[in-house]
């Protein structure tokens, strides 16, 4: 169990001519609480296995420190630093048995037979591979090939886990009971974990707290609800929730409240309402989760906050109901209880709730909202 | 540029080792080391002579030779009979291995019952030492009274030929071949048989005949394997020398000296450093004209099935 | 699928035929050294007849020295491998798991050497040679073998090693081996088929090397290449014998390089053939 910390690090691969345009990772600041389970995400290609891979010691740092437990350790080895990493392929040994993967590291470390075996099988029968311990990688499942790789990280007792998109190569079913084990393994073991997603939704389901990404900065650090309802910027509001995020752009209306243009004039209320106040006359993008939206029959008298337009995909899930509808030019999701009927091409009218509607400035891309201070 | 936390390694500073520890200097330098101290240094030093008065008989005759050993290489017959005999050696040695290589690739490549005894059989011969390669075939083959062929040619009705005085670079050029068909058969067979199948299932359904089928499929993919073949058993023809050291010495005459036996006998009877410092120059650029289009294949080659 | 119609079985039958011819020689090599000396040495060649170890015997009696020159072989072949070995792993270690901007620079240079012609560096190493009292010395001419299949063997590591994904090598580093316990216990058992296949190609190149034994080396350092050359001026007086020294000196290697086939063209053509 550990505290990490990295302060003002940056990746450059230094390729022909390379400034700080290039860097994989730009002024990456965190500090981790003891035990934290922090989920790094952001799309393909943002920096989230570079940071992880400086965290283990496998890249060199271009800048800025990264310490556990107040040590300094950027310029420690990887084998000196005490993590365990499971890799996104698992990188099991092909010529070692399930039981020597998992003691290869106790082996290298001169713990006592009778130890490497007690931890092997106490591991093992945590993550119920005890029965393959004598079974080569090549002749496992890919999901007992995960558990193996997640047992060789455990026996370690590290200080710190890393996991690169461990379940990216599993099957959806198998992908969703590994999540829930990982997130019991960790309040189990309690160690502080790094673990790495493209995917928002495994983000929020495991994550403690949430590092999102992109083009190799930090867009925000949060808890999973804070994100959802205060994302610092577009792409972190369009980032998280699914479908995403409906934008509209419009100005700051002259009452400091809403956002309008001629297709639409929404109003903020509850918490957000006094938000907009040095912002008159601003161009600004309204952002409105689909879920934030309802049916409001044809003859209800409510007129405000109302956006109205053209049903043009209808899509029922089952549970709710996915509809596209055309509002002047924008193409705006919204999600509806799947009981009501509506129909392609017929005219709709649907409600905001308007105290989580999300407001960006234009050119900044930037939330003009202030979130309230973390509990 | 503005942020200070931005360290790009600059130029001037020595490489980092790596966090990972691994002393890849400690790991590469052995290698490197002695492949330089075997090869790059002694071929500076063949330069070097290259440009001296330097013969072992006359220990007390030194000094800068200028391009004094150059001109006296190029005024001596014998040399130009060995650049001449390298060509002929390496062109003819060329045109049959690669020929009958590619046919017996092709006859090798249907399926058979016995086949692998068939390909191993014919493959062995690349394995025999140069050395006895050439005692066997002067001996019990190109033998005039009691060689095989004699016998073979008696039998015909005709007379024996004496093949290393009648034909003696014919002869080199067979015992040269013999060991090196084998060598392209393996590799054109290797090449054929990665040949893309799906290619060749569309072009039959689109009803072409055998020849076409060659011509526009199997063509264009061996030609990279071909290429390899030549530029490689042309540096390997270039260097012949056991079997021309074993059977006729160079001759008769100087029918048979081709450039490595001409350095290895201005070096080892006549003493001379220079001049024979000087023809392995000429060795060494005649090689590299054709080293110089493989090293670039290969290094065109090297990335491309490199992980991540 | 077999091919059953004339023309099928008029190319198998050519296939076989060619096959004989290219292996004739050393058909007739095995016979000869099966036969007496004045049964091998005939105007009319014996095909049938009571084969004899005598010639064996004679080359591997006390006196021949074909034990002396074997004995050189196997040590020149055997060590220079292992030498090579030694160096060439953990350059191909380094350059296949560590690249760096230079790795493949030194990867081409390395094989650029095997493309300078022994002669072009001959003379100076046979003068050093001298000097250092390295002539006609097993030493000195195992030295050369290890240069002459360091390019080669260098290669064939590391497009072996290449195929080995580097997580492993991570992995270890974070499991906590060092460099030489990640080498010896996660690459090199699975790396081990393409390194022992690698040797084999370098001890067949190495046995069968004659340039440099024939020039460097007089007696005492002697490979069986320069014992086989020693025939070249006895003139019919020992074919049999030859004969027998020769596939005595052939046939292992035979055998050794069938089982070498596929790995020596993708070592011999720097993996440009597959
Ligand atoms: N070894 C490398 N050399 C050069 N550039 C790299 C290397 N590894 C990653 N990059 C670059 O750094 C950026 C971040 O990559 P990565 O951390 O792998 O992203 P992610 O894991 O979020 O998909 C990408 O632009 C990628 O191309
Ligand atoms: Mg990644």
């Amino acid at each position: 169990m550990a505290i990490v910390e990295l302060k003002d690090v940056v990746k450059n691969y230094g390729g022909k001519g390379s400034d700080a345009a290039d860097n994989a990772v730009d002024s990456f600041n965190l500090t981790t609480k003891d035990g934290e389970f922090i989920v790094l995400v952001g799309p393909s290609g943002c920096g989230k296995t570079t940071t992880m891979r400086m965290i283990a010691g496998l890249e060199n740092i271009s800048g800025g420190t990264i310490s556990i437990d107040g040590r300094d350790v950027s310029q420690v080895a990887p084998k000196d630093r005490d993590i365990a990493m499971v890799f996104q392929s698992y990188a099991l040994y092909p010529h070692m048995s399930v039981f020597e993967n998992m003691a290869f590291a106790l082996r290298l470390k001169k713990l006592p037979d009778a130890e490497i075996t007690a931890r092997v099988q106490e591991a093992a029968k945590v993550l119920d591979i005890a029965h393959l311990l004598e079974r080569k990688p090549r002749a496992l499942s890919g999901g007992q090939r995960q558990r193996v790789a997640l047992g060789r990280a455990i026996v370690r007792q590290p200080q710190v886990f890393l996991m690169d998109e461990p379940l990216s190569n599993l099957d959806a079913k198998l992908r969703v009971d590994m999540r829930a084990e990982i997130v019991k393994l960790h309040r189990k073991l309690a160690v502080t974990t790094f673990y790495v997603t493209h995917d928002q939704v495994e983000a929020m389901t495991m994550g403690q707290r949430i590092v999102v990404m992109l083009n190799g900065k930090i867009q925000q650090i949060d808890t999973p609800q804070r994100l959802y309802e205060w994302p610092a910027n577009i792409f972190v509001a369009g980032f998280i929730g699914t479908p995403s995020m409906n934008f509209l752009r419009g100005k700051v209306g002259a009452d400091k409240r809403s956002v309008a243009n001629e297709h639409f004039n929404l109003t903020l209320t509850g918490a957000r309402g006094g938000a907009l106040a040095a912002h008159a006359g601003t161009e600004a993008i309204v952002g409105i989760r689909p879920e934030h939206l309802s049916y409001l029959a044809p003859n209800d008298p409510i007129a405000e906050n109302v956006l109205s337009g053209v049903v043009e995909v209808v899509e029922p899930l089952g549970s709710v109901t996915m509809i596209q509808v055309q509002v002047g030019p924008y193409r705006v999701t919204a999600q509806i209880e799947s009981h009501l009927t509506v129909a392609m091409g017929e005219p709709i009218r649907l409600r905001c709730q308007t105290d989580k509607l999300q407001v960006f400035d234009a050119t900044s891309e930037q939330s003009l909202l202030q979130a309230p201070a973390a509990s | 540029m503005s942020s200070p936390a931005v360290a790009v390694p600059s130029r001037g500073k020595p490489a980092k080792a790596n966090l990972s520890g691994a002393p890849v200097r400690r790991l590469l330098a052995p290698a490197v080391i002695f492949m330089f101290v075997w090869m790059i240094v002694p071929l500076v030093m063949t330069l070097y002579y290259a440009f001296r008065r330097y013969n072992l008989m006359m220990p007390e005759v030194t000094g800068f030779a200028g391009i004094t050993n150059f001109k006296l290489m190029f005024t001596d017959p014998t040399f130009w009979d060995s650049l001449i005999n390298t060509l002929v050696l390496v062109g003819a040695s060329l045109v049959i291995t690669v020929s009958v290589g590619l046919g017996l690739a092709i006859l090798f490549n249907r399926t058979f019952a016995g086949r692998g005894v068939a390909r191993t059989l014919a493959i062995a011969p690349f394995f025999v030492m140069p050395v006895v390669t050439g005692l066997i075939w002067k001996n019990m083959l190109f033998h005039p009274v009691y060689g095989l062929l004699a016998w073979v040619f008696r039998h015909l009705g005709l007379n024996p030929i004496d093949w290393l005085a009648q034909y003696p670079m014919l002869s080199i050029i067979i015992m040269v071949s013999w060991e090196w068909i084998p060598f392209a058969l393996l590799i054109l067979l290797t090449g054929l048989q990665s040949l893309p199948e799906d290619q060749i299932e569309a072009v039959r359904l689109d009803g072409a005949n055998r020849w076409q089928e060659f011509r526009h499929i199997v063509v264009p993919h061996l030609g990279q394997v071909l290429y390899v073949v030549v530029m490689l058993e042309s540096i390997f023809f270039l260097t012949s020398f056991a079997e021309i050291y074993t059977t006729t010495s160079g001759g008769p005459g100087t029918a048979t000296t081709n450039l490595p036996y001409y350095i290895y006998q201005s070096a080892f009877f006549q003493y001379d450093i220079g001049i024979s410092s000087a023809a392995a120059i000429g060795a060494v650029i005649l090689a590299n004209i054709f080293s110089i289009f493989l090293i670039r294949f290969v290094a065109g080659n090297l990335n491309t099935g490199s992980r991540r | 699928m077999k091919d059953r119609t004339i023309g099928g079985i008029l190319l198998t039958a050519l296939a076989y035929f060619v096959a004989l011819v290219m292996f004739f020689p050393i058909l007739w090599m095995l016979l000869t050294a099966f036969k007496t000396e004045q049964n091998a040495f005939t105007i009319d060649p014996h095909f049938l007849f009571v084969p004899t170890l005598d010639s064996f015997r004679v080359a591997l009696e006390q006196g021949s020295g074909y034990l002396h020159y074997a004995l050189n072989s196997v040590v020149s072949a055997v060590v220079s491998t292992l030498v090579g070995l030694l160096l060439a792993i953990p350059a191909a270690y380094a350059m296949a798991f560590f690249p760096t901007k230079r790795t493949d620079f030194t990867l081409v240079w390395m094989v650029s050497t095997k493309f300078i012609p022994a002669v072009g560096v001959l003379i100076p190493i046979y003068l050093v040679y001298k000097q250092l009292g390295l002539l006609d010395n097993l030493a000195g001419l195992t030295l050369l073998f290890t240069a002459m299949n360091m390019p080669l063997l260098v290669w064939m590591v590391y497009s072996y090693f290449k195929d080995i994904p580097k997580d492993l090598v991570e992995a270890a580093d974070i499991d906590g081996a060092t460099t030489l316990q990640t080498m010896r216990k996660v690459i090199l058992p699975l790396a081990l088929p393409g390194i022992a296949s690698a040797g084999l190609l370098a001890l067949i190149l190495a046995w069968n090397e004659s340039f440099w034994s024939l020039t460097m080396t007089d007696h005492t350092a002697a490979t069986l290449a320069v014992y086989i050359a020693s025939f070249k001026s006895a003139e019919g007086l020992f074919w049999a014998k030859m004969s027998a020294a020769s596939v005595l000196t052939v046939a292992p290697i035979i055998v050794l390089g069938w089982f070498a086939q596929r790995q020596m063209v993708r070592g011999l053509t720097f993996g440009a053939v597959k």
